[in-house]
């Protein structure tokens, strides 16, 4: 392996990482669980790229969006939009007053195809679409909050805000779209039908693929001098700012960065899942998605993976059995990240690996890696800070 | 205002908060090559001063040249590349980098988001680190994490960082505060050292010190110059006697 290569995954810890990580989502899952369960990992993971892109601009950067919802959801409709446009062929939706528009703009007596749906009649246009769109509204956002050096609770609480604002659009728009039940009944991508097993089987791993470029592209990232600067904004703006660099654009580019991969996700879930709702764009997804990112250690790429699916199946267990305790639980998890394990799994994996006999070679490195107490209690602060704790224990006070 | 060739020249300048002058009609220049050190009692607009030509903070009214170009305009980042460079009273580091990287992250290359992206990590820029770790130092440290580093060593770190934008003009915000007499030695050597091609502004309380490296000094009293020249000279001086003691 050459050098850059090496840096890229991390050198040889980083490498075992993704190895580990690649096994179990290419091999281990696939052969171990049945379609339908497989198809629901597939759906877990579209929720592991926006924890990605939240261990870029939270864990990193120290920016904490409540909305990144917005982007998922963004990526999502824009699938959905092309794959309902193609199911609604003019044969297919004869029996509507209008044949070939969503039978939903029928139902509320839309008599044409609105002007914004109709680039989704290109399959090429809407992947464009979804991977520009919503990182072009994220720098619409970005440049409009982090040029007035808006930041820390004000920007998390104005993301949700937007984040909230559209869901309710989307739901008082129903003729345009679909409303509170969302895209419903997609079929088909360029004529192949996504609902069958073998196309879920495809679709699984070029979920998996995509999530893998997605956190390759995240380390290229945070390997970079970039990288560091995020690190070094996140302990001392005002530090960075008086070495020469222009905060605010470092701040929206990981922002718009960040948004794509939600986006990215966003589609992929609308492919395996096979519809989509204003309920994956609101406050409620998009502080989940939060929490996916919290549990598996905040500035861990891989540790985001292992939370989201970690908190997935324990959602997925619980709501089987005791369907009203699941949020009770979920909210005493976050409670609990916060305060004890500031670093998630992955912290929680850098601390105690090194006693597992099997990894004493790699003990000594790891044990290096592994934060000082002053920097631990550093991130506690500074996590606290981020979801204002602080704040509202100076408003007690 | 016509041009100087002084590389600092500031005039006329005041800066009024909710009425309040911080700084008062302050005129000053500095010399290329020339060690300044501001002193004055609590509240007498030093770090404000500073403020000012890093675009911290913005003027009222005046004017703040940097080798013939106009500051009070420009925004703190355009400020740094023009060659200003600004330590803060507290040490302002990257605590969860190492020195190393503290250093590396200074290095005025790759200023942009591109550019930072495909910053690459030269032998030039290794070199620079090296040089600068030195003169800090710093060398047998460069691995260690920021946060780890003695008080003193955090602010030779911080002098290191603005060394390694190599500015020409130098601000130090009371850099050896809270310093053992040992350090505050070193790093009088450092500050004479490093003012031999360039301009440096500190602000200082302890006297000891400031009879160390002050080439000239100037006093500020509410906002306005009391007195300026050598040391002796203004510790001699009836008014700057008066301010320290007579209150």
């Amino acid at each position: 392996m050459n050098t850059s290569l090496s840096k890229l995954v991390g050198g040889k810890e980083g490498l075992v990482g993704l190895a580990v990580l690649a096994a179990i989502i290419f091999v281990v899952l696939p052969l171990g669980v049945d379609i339908f369960r497989l198809n629901l990992v597939g759906k877990y993971l579209t929720y592991a790229f926006v924890a990605v892109s939240l261990v870029l601009l939270w864990g990193n950067g120290g920016i904490l969006s409540l909305g990144q919802g917005i982007f998922f959801g963004l990526g999502g409709y824009g699938m959905a939009m092309f794959m309902k446009l193609e199911a609604s062929d003019p044969i297919t939706t004869k029996i509507q007053t209008t044949p070939g528009i969503p039978d939903f703009m029928d139902w509320n007596q839309i008599t044409s195809l609105p002007w914004f749906w109709e680039p989704f009649k290109s399959l090429p246009l809407t992947i464009l679409i979804i991977l520009t769109i919503p990182a072009l509204f994220a720098y619409l956002i970005g440049f409009a909050m982090f040029k007035r050096r808006v930041g820390g609770v004000y920007f998390a609480i104005i993301t949700q805000a937007i984040a909230l604002i559209l869901s309710i659009l989307i739901v008082g728009q129903q003729g345009f779209t679909g409303g509170v039940n969302g895209i419903t009944d997609l079929k088909t991508v360029w004529g192949w039908d996504t609902r069958n097993d073998s196309a879920k089987y495809i679709l699984y791993y070029l979920n998996g693929f995509l999530l893998f470029g997605a956190i390759l592209l995240s380390k290229y990232v945070l390997n970079s001098k970039f990288g560091m600067l995020l690190l070094a904004m996140r302990d001392k703006e005002e530090r960075v700012r008086f070495s020469g660099y222009d905060v605010s654009n470092f701040k929206i580019f990981i922002f718009c960065l960040a948004a794509m991969i939600s986006a990215v996700g966003g589609a992929m879930f609308t492919l395996q899942v096979g519809f989509m709702s204003p309920s994956f764009v609101g406050i409620v997804p998009s502080i989940e998605m939060v929490i996916f990112c919290a549990v598996g250690g905040r500035a861990s790429l891989i540790g985001a993976v292992y939370g989201t699916l970690f908190v997935n199946f324990g959602k997925t267990f619980f709501s089987e059995s005791y369907p009203e305790l699941w949020l009770f639980i979920m909210g005493g998890l976050f409670i609990a990240v916060v305060m004890f394990f500031p670093d998630g799994l992955a912290g929680i994996w850098a601390k105690y690996s090194h006693k597992l006999n099997f990894f004493k070679k790699k003990s000594s490195v790891i044990v290096a890696e592994m934060p000082s107490d002053i920097t631990k209690k550093d991130a506690d602060k500074k996590m606290a800070n981020d979801i204002g704790v602080t704040n509202i224990e100076g408003a007690k006070a | 205002m016509s041009n100087t060739d002084f590389v600092l020249a500031i005039e006329d300048l005041t800066v009024s908060f909710d009425g309040f002058k911080a700084v008062d009609n302050l005129t000053m220049y500095i010399d290329k090559n020339e060690l300044r050190v501001v002193i004055g009692p609590n509240g007498a607009g030093k770090t404000t001063v500073l403020d000012l030509i890093c675009g911290k903070t913005k003027s009222t009214n005046g004017s703040i040249k940097f080798m013939n170009h106009e500051l009070t305009k420009l925004s703190e980042h355009e400020i740094v590349r023009e060659g200003v460079g600004r330590k803060f009273q507290t040490p302002s580091i990257y605590e969860n980098l190492s020195v190393y990287q503290n250093l590396e992250v200074s290095y005025p290359k790759g200023r942009s988001v591109w550019g930072s992206l495909f910053f690459k990590r030269t032998a030039e820029v290794k070199e620079q680190v090296l040089k600068i770790a030195e003169e800090i130092m710093l060398t047998n440290f460069l691995d260690m994490e920021a946060a780890l580093l003695s008080h003193g060593q955090k602010q030779w770190l911080e002098i290191g960082m603005l060394l390694m934008q190599d500015p020409q003009l130098l601000m130090l915000d009371e850099p050896v505060a809270g310093m053992s007499a040992k350090e505050r030695d070193q790093t009088a050597e450092l500050l004479n050292k490093i003012s031999n091609n360039r301009s440096v502004l500190v602000i200082e309380h302890d006297m000891e010190f400031v009879k160390k490296i002050a080439h000239k000094v100037t006093v500020l009293h509410q906002g306005k110059i009391l007195a300026e020249g050598p040391m002796d000279q203004v510790q001699e001086d009836e008014k700057v006697i008066e301010v320290y003691l007579g209150h």
